[in-house]
């Protein structure tokens, strides 16, 4: 018996060093990875699921503009490693997969995410991992991490344009609001009534409807009887197709009532079939139409990787941004681990010309400056601008709560409010 | 008020599209078919691709899904539900795996996509049908504005409704099936071919969802993933309608339909649905053969 024991001990102890030094020996060589002429960096946006359909289109990008940068001769030097993973549209599985981009691939930043949840997923993975998660997309606000660099708009950056633009140039007066039930299209709603409340428009209601909703003939019908000539939707994901179309059928107009919107984009437009949407409005910094020499290269590079008939749009304009002022972030930094990364932007913020225009970091809340525009559908499927500010507007992730230029909450130490 | 009273009707019509195939397949042979969603989602699908490769416009669609969905449901029945009869725990497990296969087999474009071949109106993404023109407007009939779309939907309803019940009551077919599900060996005996009845009721429940379909990617959305609530809500109004009846399907779809359209015009959508909940249970509660419930053996 005692000679069982000793054996099944010494079995054990050998299967556990063994098993120990494997788990190690990646991390002992990967101390080495620093200065072995390599950056990594992580690549999460889905390639399967409900949310696939935009996100892998910037999963594509991020991946093109590092090669863009591989090919320029790489960054400080060295060549930047993606690690690709695919976290299917579950924020579980983006907490997951972030997990195992910091602890076992030893990346130096995650290029990922695009609904808050899988951001609010991630979140907590960088923070305590003291990594870098550069967040690409437009988004809610009412964040502050440190560990996060923003590279999209926040409300203040798409409704500050939109709500004045509709009231004064188009002569709105009643404002129906309508969205998605979540934090984002709620956060728009309660920024648009804020901003309402300088004008003489008056917002007559809110509605929201859950994700992938089709039956939208109960609202369209209050639509018509609040008498609003102004429709705002933050309505987000396949619901929108419906919503539209209901819209159309039931005799409305996009000239009676002007119908603006905060997330659809060329992808949407296209799929819900554009004699649906031609004559609506939408309010984003980015439209494939846009006529700067660096949106001409960059269409045609996309183009050129996915066809002719691929359309960009806000999405993979933000990641586009996002990568090279990571890159000049580094390059600033001269050095690529995260915590460095966001001091370097603190204290130096970068920026980039990109198809939208100048983009530059805000060194107090890491997130960055955006053109706002509107844009109208044409009869092609395409957007053209009709509004544009001349140049772009600072961040202010916490203007529902009244943040402003003079009154930051959102500061370099995290939120005050 | 009129204008709910319509909005609860158009509602209630699709209803009944759904849930009239399964009410054939569920009522009549006791099969729990979980793909049933699936055949109004490859309906619906069968319209994206005739548009865009046939060039055809959505009344020419509706054949074509009836044709194409009611094959698949005739196979699906001799491979598939031919061996489970009786067996309603597997017939739900064979099913749903069913329903799975057919999401994933329009997903990955029938296994193309993995060659890099992509085929325009398949693929993981929303797709669109484009509605004729004709159809796109609205008008005003006793203060309710009325969009010719679903007065459209409504009409094909009846119709359906119409020859199911003809096919039911009035044909041999329809006698066999009813014998049939009354009484399977006895109706063997007497010379019937029950398989081949069977086979013929399936693809034909099918062929409806397949309509159904067509008719709803007009006006909402067409992905792969578009059939699993339409399953649910099939199943709700045949079972508290009352399984095996035509009339009870109707009459609870109707209800449905007005009470959503009430409920969400009063608070809203969310609200319709967990009123459409409490009535099905209220109804199982008090009616547990559901409201029309036809006198079995």
């Amino acid at each position: 018996m005692g000679t069982k024991r000793r054996d099944f001990l010494k079995k054990t102890l050998a299967l556990a060093g063994t098993a120990g030094l494997a788990g190690a020996a990646p991390g002992l060589m990967r101390a080495a990875y620093a200065s072995s002429g390599e950056i990594h960096v992580g690549v999460l946006f889905s390639l399967t699921g409900g949310t696939s359909i935009v996100e892998r289109s910037m999963s594509e990008t991020c991946l093109m503009a590092i090669e863009e940068i591989n090919a320029a001769g790489g960054l400080l030097g060295k060549q930047i490693i993606p690690h690709v993973e695919d976290p299917a549209s579950d924020p579980k599985v983006f907490n997951e997969k972030a997990r195992k981009l910091v602890l076992k691939d030893r990346v130096d930043c995650i290029f990922g995410c695009y609904t808050s949840s899988s951001r609010k997923a991630v979140l907590p993975v960088v923070e305590k991992r003291k990594n870098l998660l550069v967040y690409p997309i437009w988004y809610e606000g009412l964040e502050c991490s440190k560990n996060i660099l923003y590279g999209g708009a926040v409300p203040n950056q798409l409704l500050e344009n939109g709500i004045p633009w509709g009231v004064n140039k188009m002569g709105r007066k009643k404002i129906f609001m309508v969205g998605t039930d979540y934090v984002f299209p709620r956060g728009m709603a309660r920024i648009t009534k804020q901003i309402l409340e300088k004008t003489d428009a008056e917002w007559v209601a809110d509605e929201y409807l859950p994700f992938g909703h089709t039956e939208w003939a109960t609202i369209v019908k209050k639509i018509r009887d609040s008498g609003a000539d102004m429709v705002v939707s933050s309505v987000v994901g396949n619901s929108v197709i419906a919503f539209h179309r209901e819209f159309v059928n039931q005799g409305l107009s996009f000239d009676d009532i002007t119908f603006l919107s905060t997330v659809t984009t060329e992808i949407e437009v296209a799929a819900m079939g554009v004699e649906y949407a031609e004559g609506s409005y939408i309010t984003l910094p980015y439209f494939q139409t846009l006529d700067t020499p660096e949106n001409k290269r960059f269409v045609d590079a996309y183009q050129a990787r996915l066809g002719k008939d691929a359309m960009t749009h806000n999405g993979v304009e933000g990641v586009w941004n996002s990568v090279h002022l990571w890159e000049k972030a580094v390059q600033n930094a001269a050095s690529s681990a995260p915590l460095e990364v966001i001091a370097g932007v603190q204290l130096n913020p970068p920026s980039v010309v990109g198809p939208q225009g100048l983009v530059k970091f805000d060194p107090v809340n890491l997130h960055v400056t955006q053109t706002p525009r509107i844009g109208r559908v044409r009869s092609d499927g395409m957007i053209e601008v009709v509004d544009e500010y001349p140049q772009a507007i600072g961040p202010l992730p916490y203007y529902g709560e009244g943040e402003r230029y003079d009154n930051r909450m959102c500061t370099m130490s995290g939120a005050v409010i | 008020m009129f204008e709910i009273f319509t909005i609860g009707i158009s509602i209630g019509s699709i209803f009944v599209l759904v849930a009239l195939g399964l009410s054939i397949i569920y009522g009549t042979m006791n099969v729990i078919n979980m793909a049933h969603g699936e055949m109004v989602m490859l309906g619906a699908y069968t319209a994206v691709l005739s548009t865009i490769h046939l060039g055809i416009n959505l009344f020419w669609c509706i054949p074509i899904a009836f044709i194409v969905t009611g094959i698949v449901g005739y196979v699906t029945e001799r491979l598939l539900i031919r061996r489970l009869y009786g067996r309603l725990l597997d017939t739900l497990l064979a099913t749903w795996g069913l329903a799975l296969l057919l999401q994933q087999a329009i997903r990955v474009e029938f296994g193309l996509s993995f060659f890099g071949i992509h085929v325009p109106g398949l693929g993981a993404g929303m797709q669109n049908v484009p509605v004729p023109e004709l159809l796109r407007r609205s008008f005003e009939m006793g203060g309710a504005n009325i969009s010719v779309y679903r007065l459209f939907v409504f009409f094909v309803t009846l119709v359906l409704v119409a020859i199911t019940w003809y096919l039911l009551k009035r044909t041999s077919f329809g006698t066999q099936l009813r014998a049939v599900t009354k009484n399977r060996q006895m109706a063997a005996c007497l010379g019937i071919d029950d398989k081949r009845v069977n086979a013929l009721a399936f693809a034909y429940g099918s062929g409806l969802a397949g309509i159904a379909g067509v008719l709803v990617a007009g006006f909402k959305i067409v992905s792969p993933d578009m059939g699993t609530p339409y399953v649910i809500d099939a199943f709700l109004v045949v079972v508290a309608g009352g399984v095996g009846s035509i009339v009870g399907t109707v009459a609870t779809a109707g209800i449905f339909g007005e009470i959503t359209a009430i409920v969400a015009t009063v608070a809203n959508d969310v609200y319709g649905r967990v009123a459409i909940l409490i009535t099905v249970i209220l109804i199982l509660l008090f009616r547990p053969n559901g409201l029309f419930s036809v006198k079995a053996r």
